[in-house]
C-alpha cells in the first residue's frame, strides 16, 4: 500500500505546485507590467481591483475568449504541438526544485519538493534543452518567414548559451561534489550569507555568467532576438493567437521562474536564511516549516525584479554581437572559472 | 511497475522508429527520432544508468537533434522524393536485415544466464556510491587516456565543421552564422 | 495488485528491443532517399547499440559498459557536427538533398 500513498502524495504535491506556479506566472506578468510602467514613468495596469491586482485574471479571460485563428498555410500537427511543448517543458522542471526544509514532514515525506533525485540539476538542464523545440517548431510550422527567422535565431542562440549556462554551474558542482539540489543547498547553509556559493564558494564570476546566459536562455531582453518585434514583427509567435499565444507567453515567464529558482539554489543558498545560525531557529513548528519558503520566494522575487529592471533599461543586442558575446567571452570565461575552481579545490 | 514502464517506453521507441521510416518530411522524422531518444533515456533509467539517461536527453535530444532540425529548417528541405533508386540495395538489403535480426534474436533468446532487471536495482552500489560517482571514478582513473583522446577528436570535429562550412561559400553573412555554431 | 507492480523484466527483452531498433535503423538507411533522414537512421542504429551496452552493463554490474555509451555519445556529437557541415556543403554545391541525385562519383 505504500506505493498508493506515495502516488497520492505525489499527485497532491504536483497539483499544489502547478497551481502555485501558474499563479506565480500570472503575477510575474503583472509585476513586469507594473515595474516597466514605473521605469517608463507611467502607472501600468491600475484599473482592475486594488492596484490592478486582479489584472492577470482579466488577461487570462481575454486570452480565452479571443478568436483562435489557425492560418491556412501552417503545418497543423506541429503548429498545435509547439505551444504545448513549450509550456510543458517550462512547467515540468519545477518538479525537482526543493522549496524548503526537507525534514519537517511526518513519515519521511518531503513536503516541499515533488521529487528528490540524485541528478536534479541535470534534469533541469535536460528539460530546458528540450524546451527549444517548442520555439523552433512554432517558427517552422507557421509557414511565415519572420517566424522561421525567429526560430532559427532561437535554436542557434539557445544551443550557444546552453554551453555557457551549463559550464557556469560546473564550478558549484565541483565545490559540492553532488548534483542533488537539496545537498547543494544544505552545503551552503552553515553560516548564512558568508557560505553561500556566490561569496563563500568564490563563484561570483560563475554567477554573472549564469545570469547572462539565463537571460539568453529565456529569450528575455536584451537577448530577445527570437521575438524582436521591431525586426521580426513577433518572431516565432507571429502566427499564434488567443490561448496558444498565451501558452508561449506563460512558458516564457515559467522559464524565468525556473531559472530564478536554479540561481537561488545554486548560488544564493536556496531556502536558507542569510543570517545562518546567528538567528535561532523558530520554535513554532508551522513557522519553522514556512520560514524557509519565505526566504526562497524572496530570493526568487529579487531575481525576477532584476529581470524586469534589465528589460526596462537595456536595448537589444544585434545578432552577431549576441553570438560573439556567447562564444568569445562567456564560454572561455566559464572555462577559466572551472579551471580556477578546480585549482583552488586541489590547493586545499 | 517495471514491466508496465518497460512496455510503455519500448512501445514508444518502436513506434517512433517506425514513424521515422514512414514519414516523408525530414522534420517529422527528426521529431520521431527525438521520441525514440527520450524513451530510451527512460529505459536507461530503468536499467539504473541515471547519468546516461540524462546525458541522452541533454546530448542527443537537446543538442544533436536540435542541430538536425536547425539544418532542416535552414536548408528548407522539402518532402522526400520517392525515387526508386538502388533497387539492388533493397533486394539484397531487406533479406539481409531480416536474416541478421533473426540470428541476433535467436542468439539472445538462447543465451543462458541473462539476468532480470528490477526497479531500483543498480541505482546505488553496495558501497553506497551513486551511479555518477562510480562512473566518474572509473572514467577519470582507468580510462583517462580514451577520455582525453575524445576531447582531441571533438576539437578536430569542430575544426572540420568550421572548415567545411566556410569553404566554398559565396555569401559571407550566412557564413558567419555557421562558424558561430 | 502488488504482483503487477513488482514484476521484473528479463534482460533479453531489452536486448531484443535494441536489435529491433538497430534493424529499423538499417532499413531506414536503405529506403530513405533524403540525405538528412539517412543520417538520422545512422543515429538510430547507434542508439540501438547503446541500449544493448547499457543492458550488458546492468547484467555484469560493470560501469565500463555505461562509459562506452558515453564515448559513443561524444563521437556521435562530433559526427553530427561534421556530417551536417558536409550536408550543408553538398546542398550548396548541388542544391538538392536527394541521395540519388548526388551521383557525381558514380560510374
Amino acid at each position: 500500500m505504500t506505493i498508493l500513498v506515495f502516488f497520492l502524495w505525489s499527485l497532491l504535491k504536483v497539483a499544489v505546485v502547478t497551481v502555485v506556479m501558474l499563479l506565480g506566472i500570472a503575477y510575474t506578468v503583472l509585476l513586469e507590467r507594473k515595474l516597466v510602467g514605473r521605469i517608463q514613468n507611467r502607472w501600468g495596469p491600475s484599473r482592475v481591483g486594488p492596484f490592478g491586482l486582479l489584472q492577470p485574471l482579466v488577461d487570462g479571460a481575454k486570452s480565452f475568449l479571443k478568436e483562435d485563428i489557425i492560418p491556412t498555410g501552417v503545418y497543423r500537427p506541429l503548429y498545435l504541438l509547439a505551444p504545448i511543448l513549450a509550456l510543458g517543458c517550462a512547467l515540468i522542471s519545477i518538479a525537482v526544485v526543493p522549496f524548503g526544509e526537507p525534514n519537517v514532514g511526518p513519515g519521511g515525506i518531503h513536503f516541499f519538493q515533488i521529487s528528490d533525485i540524485n541528478i536534479g540539476l541535470l534534469v533541469i538542464l535536460g528539460v530546458t534543452s528540450i524546451g527549444v523545440y517548442g520555439i523552433a517548431l512554432a517558427g517552422w510550422s507557421s509557414n511565415n518567414k519572420y517566424s522561421l527567422l525567429g526560430s532559427l535565431r532561437s535554436s542557434a542562440q539557445l544551443i550557444s548559451y546552453e554551453l555557457a549556462l551549463g559550464l557556469s554551474l560546473v564550478g558549484v558542482v565541483l565545490q559540492t561534489g553532488s548534483l542533488n539540489l537539496r545537498v547543494i543547498v544544505e552545503k551552503q547553509a552553515e553560516k548564512g550569507i558568508v557560505t553561500w556559493n556566490i561569496f563563500g564558494g568564490l563563484q561570483f564570476v560563475a554567477f554573472f555568467i549564469y545570469l547572462m546566459a539565463a537571460f539568453a536562455e529565456t529569450n528575455r531582453s536584451p537577448f530577445d532576438l527570437p521575438e524582436a518585434e521591431s525586426e521580426l514583427t513577433g518572431g516565432y509567435h507571429t502566427e499564434y493567437s488567443s490561448m496558444k499565444f498565451a501558452m508561449f507567453f506563460m512558458a516564457e515567464y515559467g522559464n524565468m521562474i525556473t531559472v530564478g529558482c536554479v540561481a537561488t539554489l545554486m548560488f544564493l543558498g536556496g531556502w536558507t536564511s542569510p543570517m545562518g545560525d546567528l538567528m535561532p531557529p523558530p520554535q513554532n513548528i508551522l513557522v519553522h516549516a514556512f520560514f524557509p519558503i519565505f526566504w526562497f520566494v524572496a530570493k526568487v522575487f529579487c531575481f525576477l525584479f532584476l529581470y524586469v529592471w534589465v528589460r526596462g533599461t537595456l536595448p537589444r543586442f544585434r545578432y552577431d554581437q549576441l553570438m560573439n558575446f556567447g562564444w568569445r567571452y562567456l564560454m572561455p570565461l566559464a572555462m577559466l572559472n572551472i579551471l580556477g575552481t578546480s585549482l583552488w579545490l586541489a590547493y586545499h | 511497475m517495471h514491466l508496465i514502464l518497460f512496455f510503455l517506453f519500448a512501445g514508444f521507441c518502436l513506434a517512433g522508429a517506425i514513424n521515422l521510416l514512414l514519414q516523408s518530411h525530414p522534420i517529422t522524422s527528426a521529431l520521431s527520432l527525438i521520441v525514440v531518444m527520450t524513451s530510451l533515456a527512460v529505459l536507461y533509467l530503468l536499467l539504473g544508468a541515471e547519468f546516461l539517461a540524462i546525458a541522452q536527453v541533454i546530448v542527443y535530444a537537446g543538442a544533436i537533434m536540435v542541430l538536425f532540425t536547425f539544418v532542416v529548417m535552414l536548408l528548407n528541405a522539402g518532402r522526400e522524393e520517392r525515387t526508386m533508386g538502388s533497387r539492388s540495395a533493397r533486394a539484397v538489403g531487406f533479406p539481409a536485415v531480416v536474416a541478421i535480426l533473426a540470428v541476433i534474436a535467436t542468439v539472445i533468446l538462447k543465451a543462458q544466464g541473462l539476468g532480470v532487471a528490477t526497479l531500483g536495482e543498480g541505482l546505488t552500489d553496495a558501497s553506497g556510491k551513486t551511479n555518477i560517482e562510480e562512473l566518474s571514478s572509473v572514467l577519470f582513473t582507468q580510462l583517462l587516456l580514451p577520455f582525453e583522446v575524445t576531447s582531441i577528436l571533438i576539437l578536430i570535429a569542430i575544426l572540420g565543421a568550421v572548415a567545411l562550412a566556410r569553404h566554398g561559400s559565396g555569401e559571407p553573412q550566412g557564413n558567419r552564422e555557421r562558424t558561430g555554431k | 495488485m502488488n504482483s503487477i507492480f513488482s514484476q521484473e523484466v528479463p534482460l533479453s527483452w531489452y536486448l531484443l528491443l535494441s536489435a529491433a531498433l538497430f534493424s529499423l535503423g538499417v532499413v531506414g538507411f536503405l529506403i530513405k532517399r533524403n540525405l538528412i533522414t539517412v543520417f538520422m537512421s545512422i543515429e538510430l542504429m547507434l542508439n540501438g547499440v547503446n541500449l544493448s551496452f547499457v543492458t550488458f552493463a546492468h547484467q555484469w554490474h560493470a560501469v565500463k559498459g555505461q562509459i562506452f555509451v558515453f564515448f559513443v555519445m561524444t563521437v556521435a556529437a562530433a559526427e553530427a557536427a561534421v556530417g551536417l557541415a558536409i550536408i550543408i556543403a553538398v546542398f550548396r554545391a548541388r542544391a538538392t538533398l536527394a541521395v540519388d541525385r548526388i551521383d557525381l562519383m558514380k560510374l
